[in-house]
């Protein structure tokens, strides 16, 4: 089995981009693989807890936490980019973690692929 | 001991969006990549300016003045101080006609060695080609 890292910076709703990272994961997760997501940029919106679900709006809360349940996905918020938008630990939905960039790039080194996102 | 290589292929407007200072902070964040890796293991990041992302180049931005935020230029100079391969495709710049006395192409003022490189975009091809993870912003 292999390793996906995947990169976003494309925002929660106002974009379908994460919408589509999301389903990606899933898919490889469900094929056996193991994934490292990370949220840069405006995709760290991804990271806040407390997302209503509204039938008109995206809504990846609860797709992510079935992801982290497998075990088999990590997810990573750039935590200045995070913190710049006022998100911080206490607003951070559980098992998502905050990093620095090195900590993507250091993930793409033993990923078999690298799929990246880079904002709308 | 292996190193991988990545690059950066910034397309996208200046200020317009956050994706190109993200491409460039990013790939600067190469630098700190071995506190997560084993022992001689590197990550080498590279970055190439192609279409609209060639505008990122300009130098005497004003993002400061304007925005209250630090320019990309500046981005783009600490990149070059690390002796980071910069790429500027330059049919692109032909195309909106900007001159090479208009770009940022060093970081000499702050001690920086490594110029920035304007290049036909077969060489970013080629570029492309040679690393182990594209990453388009």
């Amino acid at each position: 089995m292999g390793k996906l890292t995947i990169g976003c910076f494309s925002s929660l709703v106002g974009s379908l981009s994460l919408d589509f990272s999301i389903k990606l994961a899933e898919a490889a997760v469900a094929k056996g693989h193991t994934v490292d997501y990370w949220m840069s940029g405006n995709a760290t919106m991804l990271s806040k807890k407390g997302q209503k679900a509204f039938k008109d709006y995206s809504h990846l809360a609860k797709p992510v936490q079935t992801l982290l349940a497998t075990g088999k996905f990590n997810i990573t918020a750039c935590e200045a980019c995070a913190a710049a938008r006022g998100y911080h630990k206490e607003d951070t939905m559980e098992g998502v973690k905050s990093f620095s960039m090195d900590w993507y790039l250091a993930s793409t080194f033993e990923a078999d692929r690298v799929l990246h996102i880079g904002g709308d | 001991m292996a190193t991988k290589k990545l690059l950066f292929v910034a397309r996208s407007l200046p200020y317009k969006t956050e994706a190109s200072r993200l491409a460039l902070t990013h790939a600067i964040s190469s630098q700190s990549v071995e506190i997560y890796l084993k022992d001689g293991d590197l990550v080498e990041a590279t970055i190439a300016f192609v279409g609209d992302g060639v505008m990122n180049c300009l130098k005497n931005q004003q993002a400061m003045k304007h925005y209250g935020i630090t320019s990309i230029e500046g981005h783009m100079k600490n990149s070059l101080l690390l002796d980071m391969k910069v790429m500027i495709c330059k049919e692109d710049l032909a195309k909106f006609g900007i001159k090479e006395d208009a770009l940022l192409m060093d970081a000499d003022d702050i001690g920086g060695e490594v110029k920035a490189q304007i290049v036909p975009y077969s060489e970013i091809q080629k570029e492309m080609e040679s690393v182990d993870h594209l990453l388009f912003c």
